[in-house]
């Protein structure tokens, strides 16, 4: 599910004051570029593993995490807000008497974090009173003192700020010159400096950057009242600020020249197109209901396969620890035993927390598990879920699938999705030869609203562009366009899929999950694909 | 210790304000104590407690503004948190719609505190655990949910002479009780400011009855139907509805309340004349801070009288830019209805669809607030005022300006939290015509 997390950030522009509590504390620009000293971090890590084995714990694996972020948020010619926050501390979880505990300090010395140790084993032992069976942690080899670092050119935390609001600016006014009512840009940077170790010989020191670059053009018509939005055409990525400089080979050309990007955005360009299209929706006829060929563009494809094959292949939520809030999962372990069909044969869908660029991508996850690739569903078929160290043994695997994440030091890691992404078709095949074989469809490109059931049965998609198929030509631009879905028909009717050369990631920055909650960022790739058959329903409605 | 006296509150905010050399000087500073419990498969999932106090302070050189923000209190931490904050006020771009620190304001005290949720202990918190799963283990039930509980206290004070200080305290526990087979899903949900008004075993009784009526769940057609929304179902379109009133996005030609031609819809006639609704932080039921996150003092406004637009949210920017008065934003949305309950209402319904609760709602079209999401946990038939069959999920498309158009009846308001919402809410059950569900859902 993806909170609303982004409306609270909407705030920010306008309060100031009141950060979301998961930000940390605003701090200074250039105190986003330093790091913490390797050696001071182990010297905590080794405190806090001393603490816990003398205290009784059995295991135990410390965090101590650096978490920094800029926002930079503008409106038409005005900048609404520069944000930078930091949040450091230090997370400690142990397992003593066959149960977990957890306790977190934002003190950074010896002391706090052996503190720390001892209170989360004090409360491991608690729990293990009224806890049934004891953990049971899949095995995992101590790696020694390894680091990792996303593959960045450009650090976006030493991009002056102004060099920041320029850009975004610009955008601004290339999209009211070309005939924007109102445009909103934003400028998300994120870096976590995380570093982890362990009773199992880790410590690792991981630096992981992300960036997102959000944009809303507005186009009014004031005669009739009618408003239409075009949102931006990036992606959040785990790239640096290079994700910037709009490198023409990684625009994607659909055959009615609209430009969708991969892992390089041009934000200007981007801005004009926008512009121009929140005019055309304006004007363009309203679809009629009933069954359509769709052909999605990875723009779009990554917020179905993340709602309906990312969300429902959780282990957590299929043994039904997510029950009271995020809900359960359709995908329950005897369709895996049995072999069920979540989709066509030509449907793989895999996990894979390395992919380049993506927003999952790190070494190790956050209990110190070295990240891989693994299918969940092969030719169609149901084969895997995605599991942490304590549940691996549930589904008989004798390693994690290294899932684990936790979106602060003072959080306790837990499941959370990897990248899922749709395997390229095998054969050659490009969106203008897909489109060739289309009589009656639309083409959809871009995110829109969702919406999707507590055990991933029905969901509900819209998009940004809507463009009518007839007879293998794109006629028009549609508008109220959205469709509705049973997951495994939805799959099934996964007709063809585009090869590699039409990869590309979308993602969400925010994904909410638990309770309390956390939010993590993760991608999805594909190629554009065609699903046959699916309900198209008109949402235009008038108020009088 | 992350309780601070008014006294402590203001000791320190005084010398933010004292220690500041810029022309205004804003500071907020607030501290909780919360404590969550978790519970899923019959078993304490996890369990903490979170101590946070941290001190906000905003400065401004003509209309350049920096934040900076600290969790240390002595005399060297206030000096260096005010003087970063300048630093980042200097190299902040001017923003054009600056506006100038509020003047001081008076605050009406509201009863935001409970001493007996305030002294909620670990065992407490294991005790609702452990009530709300000892009914279900022996059943063939099993229960999942979460308590969380905060006792915390807000101070803000300005360079105009502005200061408030106020404590507060909130429980919400949720808990989501399964079939062991799976067929069958209830719900309940308990939002208060007063603990004594949880009784964890009394409440999952209904999450109970309800896993176990819905177990035998037969399709029905999508399509128009007579509902009977619970208040929880009803407060997640109306809470999303309320978001849109704001008079800006109006004027700008980009809400549903904007008018053809330009300007927007206040004072118009836009829902049926039994809708009221207003903002009181006084709300007995559903008290809340007596200001918004600006200072601004909060006071009784309608904002929905008689199905007219009352009044919309004009921030001090566009106040000033529209020649009206800028209203504090609302903390809490209370709903007028009558005396009836949801089971009255369900007595007098011939034919219709009882939803206990929704689910994952999201925009589709903000042009008419149309929204999307499912209903979940406990969705039945209804004929000839009985209750006939669960009936299996439904997916609805649905404005809540339609919705809140097609009234036949109103019952009695009771306090509910939304599960993505930021507003204390009282919400009547409601009894509504022509509901548009367009497809069914396989979900349990």
């Amino acid at each position: 599910m993806q909170r609303r997390d982004f409306l609270a950030l909407g705030g920010l522009g306008m309060g100031g004051l009141a950060l979301p509590a998961w930000l940390g504390k605003a701090i200074a620009a250039e105190q986003l570029v330093s790091t913490l000293d390797v050696s001071i971090k182990k010297q905590l890590a080794d405190a806090a593993l001393q603490a816990a084995r003398s205290a009784g714990a059995s295991y135990c694996d410390v965090r101590i995490g650096r978490y920094l972020r800029q926002f930079v948020m503008t409106r038409e010619d005005k900048v609404q807000n520069v944000v930078n926050t930091e949040s450091t501390g230090v997370g400690v979880r142990v397992i003593a008497d066959g149960a977990w505990g957890f306790a977190a300090t934002n003190g950074l010395s010896n002391d706090s974090v052996a503190e720390a140790a001892r209170r989360a084993t004090a409360i491991a032992k608690a729990n293990a009173k009224v806890q049934a069976a004891p953990v049971q942690l899949a095995p995992a080899p101590g790696f020694g003192e390894v680091s990792w670092k996303t593959p960045i050119r450009r650090n976006a935390m030493e991009v002056p700020i102004k060099d920041k609001v320029d850009l975004l600016l610009s955008a601004n006014a290339a999209a009211t010159n070309a005939g924007a009512s109102f445009v909103n840009s934003t400028l998300f940077q994120v870096n976590e400096q995380k570093y982890f170790a362990s009773t199992d010989g880790s410590y690792i020191d991981q630096d992981v950057h992300r960036i997102w670059a959000p944009m809303t053009v507005t186009a009014i018509d004031k005669a009739t009242g009618k408003f239409r939005t075009r949102e931006g055409l990036s992606a959040p990525m785990g790239l640096g600020y290079e994700y910037l400089d709009g490198d023409a080979s990684q625009k994607f050309v659909t055959p009615n020249g609209v430009v969708n990007y991969g892992q390089s955005y041009d934000l200007l360009e981007d801005a004009v197109a926008a512009a121009k299209q929140a005019q055309e929706k304006l004007k363009a006829p309203t679809v009629k209901p009933g069954k359509y060929d769709l052909v999605l563009d990875p723009s779009h494809t990554w917020l179905t396969i993340h709602e309906n094959v990312g969300h429902p292949l959780e282990l957590d939520r299929v043994l039904g620890y997510e029950a009271n809030y995020a809900g359960t999962s359709f995908a329950t372990l005897d369709k895996r035993e049995s072999g069920f069909r979540y989709g066509n044969e030509i449907v793989n869908l895999f996990a894979d927390k390395t992919q380049p660029g993506s927003l999952g991508a790190v070494g190790y996850d956050d209990e110190g598990v070295k990240c891989k690739r693994w299918d969940l569903v092969k030719d169609g078929i149901l084969v895997d879920y995605q599991t942490i160290r304590d549940q691996a043994h549930i589904v008989g695997k004798t390693e994690s699938d290294g899932c684990c994440y936790a979106d602060s030091w003072s959080s306790v890691q837990f499941q959370r999705m990897a990248n899922v992404s749709l395997a390229p078709g095998k054969q050659k095949l490009s969106p203008a030869d897909m489109i060739k074989d289309v009589e009656n469809g639309i083409y959809i490109i871009g995110d829109g609203s969702f919406s999707i059931d507590q055990q991933r049965y029905n969901a509900q998609f819209g998009g940004q562009l809507f463009y009518e198929i007839k007879d293998g030509k794109i006629t028009q631009m549609l508008e109220d366009v959205a469709y509705q879905l049973r997951t495994p028909e939805f799959w099934a009717a996964c007709s063809a899929i585009c090869d590699e050369s039409d990869y590309r990631l979308g993602g969400s920055f925010f994904d909410g999950k638990g309770q309390p909650g956390q939010v993590s960022a993760v991608s999805h790739g594909s190629s554009t694909a065609r699903f046959n058959g699916i309900n198209v329903i008109n949402t235009a409605r008038s108020l009088g | 210790m992350s309780i601070f006296t008014e006294a402590e509150a203001k000791a320190i905010l005084d010398k933010v304000v004292a220690l500041s050399k810029a022309d205004e000087c804003t500071a907020t500073l607030s501290g909780s104590n919360s404590g969550n419990i978790r519970f899923a498969l019959n078993d304490v999932s996890t369990s903490g407690i979170v101590d946070n106090v941290e001190l906000a302070v905003s400065v401004a050189f003509g209309k350049r503004v920096g934040t900076a923000t600290i969790n240390e209190f002595d005399d060297a931490a206030l000096e260096r948190v005010v003087r970063r904050a300048e630093d980042l006020a200097r190299l902040a771009p001017e923003n054009p719609e600056f506006m100038p620190a509020i003047d001081k304001q008076t605050y009406a005290p509201t009863s935001t505190y409970n001493a007996a949720t305030a002294a909620i202990t670990p065992e407490y918190r294991a005790q609702v655990a452990a009530d709300s799963i000892a009914p279900c283990r022996p059943a063939g039930l099993v229960a999942a949910g979460f308590l969380e509980d905060s006792r915390s206290f807000t101070a803000i004070a300005n360079s105009k002479g502005n200061f408030g200080y106020q404590t507060s305290t909130g429980a919400d526990y949720t808990c989501t009780v399964r079939t062991d087979d799976g067929r069958g899903s209830g719900w309940v949900g308990r939002n208060v400011t007063d603990v004594a008004q949880l009784d964890a075993g009394r409440d999952v009784a209904i999450a109970i009855r309800k896993a176990r009526d819905s177990a035998e769940a037969k399709a029905l057609e999508p399509g128009k139907y007579t509902v009977v929304l619970e208040p929880h179902a009803a407060a997640g379109l109306i809470s999303f509805m309320m978001y849109f009133f704001d008079a800006r996005q109006a004027d700008e030609g980009r809400s549903f309340l904007s008018k053809k031609g330009g300007g927007n819809k206040l004072g118009e006639q836009v829902y049926d004349p039994r809708v009221n609704i207003w903002a009181d932080p006084a709300d007995p039921d559903a008290p809340v801070l007596p200001w918004d996150d600006e200072g601004m003092a909060r006071k009784r406004m309608p904002v929905i009288e008689n199905g007219k637009i009352a009044n919309m949210l004009y921030s001090r920017y566009w106040a000033q830019q529209q020649g009206r008065e800028a209203v504090a934003t609302p903390g809490n949305l209370i709903m007028s209805g009558g005396t009836k309950s949801t089971a009255d209402l369900v007595r007098e319904t011939e034919r219709g669809i009882l939803v206990t609760r929704t689910w994952y709602i999201r925009m589709v079209d903000p042009q008419t607030v149309l929204l999307t999401g499912l209903t979940r946990d406990g969705t039945f038939y209804i004929e000839n005022g009985q209750i006939k069959h669960p009936v299996k999920n439904f997916r609805f498309n649905e404005s809540p300006v339609i919705m809140l158009n097609n009234i036949d009846e109103l019952g009695k308001p009771v306090r509910v939290s939304g599960d993505e919402s930021r507003f204390a809410m009282m919400i009547p059950p409601m009894r509504l015509r022509d509901f548009t569900f367009t497809s069914l859902s396989d979900a349990v």
